[in-house]
């Protein structure tokens, strides 16, 4: 029998620990326990053949940390034919009559993805592969990957499997006792994730005992269709007169698991401190147990790299605004690779208070799938927020969900066959919730009904790929009641019966039903309102509407989702708040030239864009530039230099100026302002801080100068790739630490060779003169405002 | 040799320290605003995680031999000054703040400022509360003095510190979550970090 065809009506004893009793059979501190496949195979064999023999079904062969990073090419396939013949040893040895299989167990590689740790998500895939595809070589039954705590490395050791083996796959995560991943994760967004990918079953191990992760197994329960599976610790390892003692009993153990057994799991066995003792009595304790039936909870679910978000009852909040589409200043931005901008809307949006936030950076001169690829790593670094994949690029949207750390939400496939066959393989292979727009090749539909059977035939062709009709939604499409006053009420109509026959959520792209009126606005709030009525699950939208979010919280007020209308209480306070420019005290007056001077210097950053908002009624943005941010910079840059202001000061009123430039980069967003000369500025390979170079930044952007970042952990290759493209007269390089100073200076050497009327000015925690020096920088920077001295004596 | 794993609550916070590490002499109203508001969004994600062994050490000239290895560091034996007994540990206040910084490093890099600065205190705190719990007034970590950085290496093999508290070492060494420590702490009394260290030309050097 095949694994999956047993899992569909067993109970399955998984093994226990294997570490520990590794260590007591003499395992030195620092060893690598994968070498002991090789090393001690008869020691490895009768671990398995104890776990056989205690009853469990499968066992999992000693390759936790088999990969390509600890060990090379030969000793790992060594490693893993080995491991897998200890395991089929033992599976002949042992007597008991049970079904067993052998599953080849793949624990995290020790380090984290970036952006935290300096392993790219596509290097982990490859190194997960590598493993993968010798454990299907040798046979392996099934594949076990577990104790992850960072669930975009699970995504990759997942896609890893998916891609290279055909073998059913077990997925279990290492949850701490506030019932999340180390890297934030709940179960919820877990489940999303890997069953959006097609896991066999998720659950939890290692890390604590079973009593401490009854929560997390009871969450995954309740939102998981797979099987859950569950293998925790001996409970906590304590010292006891010089030894270590786990501090549950074997009998306690058994109790603990075979009572979740009763509430669900359906995989079981133990991780650390636990032996074939622990085996022994739990499958004493729950012999007899009927395995509960696995119910399909039919949620329709997007996730985060922290959280899930699910439609329902309450309205989701999808927000539009990272769109160049009908955006001047968000074209520059793109058009500049100016990522910043992009992430400000995605952070702004979500102090509004949207669940999602929708990416399209289509633009007919840009690479769209680079630019997709960069947006949505840059925005999951700063937002935790789930994000909806906005494109009609296919390879663009592969390669935007194949990065994203969760279960996006995808937009959009229609009715068209070509549509489907496009877009629908890759919601099977990365899982996603689809919106799906209810046109097809000839068109849109007037008519409600039209629209309806758009739907059906969608639903049906995503039957044939596997794609369940919880993981789409549909748009019924609102079009401008300007063109047809009887347009509205068909989107409407067919909202209600997609809902209503179909049992499908929805969703609409609100804001078109008033194109081509005056006061959007007014009609766009009443319109969401109408839609919410007739069953709309989400909508995307504009968040810095305060009619669409008057509406939405109005709107859950009255309909009882809102306990003691308390969102809506907090909410209101931003609806009825005027932000106006005060009027300047006579303090002020003395102490300040202007109020915008006042607002910069004293780093108010909101005040100081609304204040210069505000001037550019009635002088010219350039002006404003020369007679007010300059001075205000001037005297917050001179009093850092005399030491009477500080960092954060400085830093303070930099980021008000910005928010001033800003507004006046808004009001002549044909024109660069900055034209003082190029800087390019990167934090050198291997080093990923980059707080320092930031700072140079802001600074030398608040100063004029045009700043090309770019980012942290650079090639000196693209750090001269890119001075050479643009013939740029200045490089800032940074380094944090001693390690990676041998990069910097590597950097400057190919930079002297192939851009030698380049300068270069260094800074970082670890340099001094004395090492600037050495590796031939022109100059040492102190900090962010020499740098900027220095680059006004370079770029003239 | 067994790890074991500890989880504390919030050590207590340091403001003063906090503004030496943001570099800042004295604090305006705005900055101590900015700092109190900034502590009060890192609490929410701030987590204080040690993975430990305890070893035992003998030591040979400028060696030191813990068994299974042995580290090359004059300074290291020094510190241990007779002592043959090390705590091994490995500290982080975790990932999220990583976040975060990371966050306001492109959106507002004052608040990234001054919430690398908490994180530098919080680390510090959290390895004081570990080592006065443990009886350790001296600690050591890879980089200081003589101890070469390499030794990393060797000490995320023996604590397993990305299994156990989710922190792991990049090529460069460079740690990830960057608010970290590992370090070898020994019994005795606590001394003043900043005057035995040899680097008097620290901008962080604090007051002695």
């Amino acid at each position: 029998m095949n694994f999956k065809e047993y899992l569909k009506d067993n109970i399955v004893y998984l093994d226990g620990g294997m570490g520990t009793l590794l260590q007591a059979q003499g395992l030195a501190p620092g060893e690598y326990p994968e070498r002991w496949n090789i090393t001690h195979p008869e020691i490895i064999t009768n671990i398995h053949k104890d776990y056989f023999d205690a009853g469990s079904n499968v066992v999992c062969t000693n390759t936790f940390g088999a990969n390509i990073l600890k060990f090379s090419e030969e000793e790992l396939e060594e490693i893993i034919k080995a491991a897998i013949e200890n395991a089929n040893g033992a599976r002949k040895q042992s007597k008991n009559s049970a079904e067993k299989f052998i599953a080849l167990d793949i624990g995290p590689s020790g380090k984290l993805l970036k952006p935290l740790g300096d392993l790219d998500f596509e290097d982990a895939v490859s190194v997960f592969a590598q493993t993968v595809k010798l454990g299907a070589k040798y046979g392996a039954d099934l594949v076990i990957i577990e104790t992850m705590n960072d669930s975009y490395e699970t995504k990759a050791a997942l896609l890893a499997v998916k891609e290279n083996c055909d073998l059913p796959v077990i997925v279990s995560n290492a949850y701490g006792e506030d019932k999340k991943l180390m890297t934030g994760a709940t179960p919820q967004a877990m489940v999303a994730l890997l069953e959006g990918m097609g896991a066999d079953s998720i659950g939890a191990n290692c890390s604590l005992g079973p009593r401490q992760l009854r929560g997390v197994v009871e969450e995954l329960l309740s939102c998981a269709s797979v099987p859950v599976v569950l293998k925790p610790n001996a409970g906590i390892p304590k010292a006891v007169d010089g030894k270590t003692v786990f501090d549950i009993t074997t009998e306690e153990f058994a109790t603990e698991v075979a009572d979740l057994i009763k509430s669900g799991v359906r995989l079981v066995g133990g991780c650390c401190g636990t032996t074939p003792e622990y085996i022994k009595a739990l499958y004493r304790a729950s012999k007899g147990l009927t395995p509960c039936k696995l119910t399909d909870k039919n949620k329709t679910v997007v996730s985060s790299y922290t959280h899930a978000v699910e439609f329902g009852e309450s309205p989701v909040l999808i927000g539009e605004r990272i769109n160049p589409t009908g955006k001047k200043r968000f074209k520059q931005a793109l058009m500049e690779n100016d990522i910043d901008y992009i992430l400000n809307e995605g952070v702004n949006q979500q102090e509004k208070g949207v669940h999602i936030l929708d990416v399209n950076v289509g633009l007919p001169d840009i690479n769209e799938v680079e630019m997709i690829k960069t947006a949505v790593c840059e925005l999951q670094a700063v937002t935790n927020l789930p994000l909806q994949i906005d494109t009609a690029d296919t390879c663009a949207m592969e390669a935007a969900l194949r990065r994203y750390n969760g279960k996006a939400m995808i937009n959009s496939v229609n009715g068209k066959k070509e549509s489907m066959e496009a877009v629908f393989p890759l919601v099977k292979k990365y899982g996603g919730v689809v919106v799906a727009l209810t046109l097809d090749e000839n068109g849109i539909p007037e008519t409600a009904q039209g629209r309806e059977e758009i739907a059906k035939k969608i639903l049906a062709k995503a039957k044939e790929y596997g794609i369940d009709k919880k993981d789409i939604i549909f748009d019924t499409l609102a079009m401008t009641i300007s063109a047809d006053s009887r347009s509205a009420l068909a989107t409407l109509g067919a909202l209600k019966t997609i809902k209503e026959e179909l049992g499908c959520h929805t969703s609409l792209g609100v804001s078109n039903v008033s194109f081509g009126l005056p006061v959007r606005d007014a009609i766009n709030g009443v319109f969401f309102a109408l839609a919410l009525e007739n069953g709309l699950s989400a909508a995307i939208m504009n968040p810095y509407s305060a009619d669409m979010m008057k509406t939405y919280y109005s709107y859950r007020a009255l309909k009882d989702m809102d306990d003691n209308c308390a969102d809506y209480i907090e909410a209101s306070s931003e609806f009825a708040q005027v932000i106006a420019p005060t009027q300047m005290t006579e303090k002020t007056k003395e102490e300040y030239k202007s109020e915008l001077q006042s607002a910069i210097i004293k780093g108010f950053k909101e005040k100081s864009a609304i204040i210069t908002a505000e001037i550019l009624k009635t002088s010219a943005p350039l002006d404003i530039v020369q007679e007010e941010i300059i001075p205000a910079l001037n005297m917050v840059g001179k009093g850092f230099e005399e030491k009477t202001v500080y960092l954060p000061q400085l830093l303070m009123s930099a980021e008000s100026a910005k928010s001033a430039f800003e507004k006046i980069k808004e009001a002549m967003p044909d024109k660069n302002a900055k034209d003082k000369g190029t800087v390019v500025i990167a934090t050198v390979h291997g080093d990923i801080h980059d707080i320092g170079k930031n700072i140079v930044k802001l600074l030398l952007e608040n100063y004029g100068f045009n700043v090309l970042d770019l980012g942290k952990d650079v090639p000196p290759e693209v750090v001269v790739d890119k001075v050479v493209e643009t013939n740029a007269p200045l490089v800032g390089l940074s380094a944090l630490m001693t390690t990676t100073v041998p990069a910097m200076e590597e950097t400057i050497r190919q930079l002297k060779k192939r851009a030698p009327w380049c300068k270069t000015v260094v800074g970082g925690a670890v340099l001094t003169q004395e090492y600037a020096d050495k590796i031939g920088a022109d100059k040492y920077a102190r900090d962010a405002m020499e740098t900027v001295r220095y680059a006004e004596t370079v770029i003239k | 040799m067994t790890i074991f794993t500890k989880t504390y609550k919030e050590p207590p916070i340091c403001e003063k320290e906090i503004l030496r590490y943001a570099g800042c002499k004295e604090a305006s109203d705005d900055v101590t605003e900015l700092m109190h508001s900034c502590i009060d969004e890192a609490r929410l994600c701030l987590s204080y995680k040690v993975c430990y062994c305890e070893l035992s050490v003998k030591v040979e000239e400028d060696e030191c031999d813990f068994g299974n290895f042995s580290v090359a560091s004059g300074d290291l034996v020094k510190c241990l000054a007779g002592s043959n007994r090390v705590v091994l540990f490995g500290a982080t206040v975790g990932s999220s703040l990583d976040r975060l910084i990371a966050k306001y490093s492109r959106i507002s890099p004052s608040r990234a400022l001054m919430l690398q600065a908490i994180g530098a205190e919080r680390i510090e705190a959290l390895c004081d509360a570990f080592c006065k719990e443990s009886g350790c007034g001296v600690r050591f970590s890879p980089g200081y003095g003589d101890l070469s950085l390499q030794v990393q290496k060797k000490i995320f093999d023996i604590l397993n510190c990305e299994k156990h508290i989710g922190l792991t070492l990049n090529d460069s060494l460079v740690m990830s979550p960057s608010k970290s420590v590992t370090a070898f702490a020994v019994s005795g009394k606590a001394k003043n970090k900043c005057k035995s260290c040899k680097k008097t030309d620290c901008a962080y050097r604090g007051a002695l």
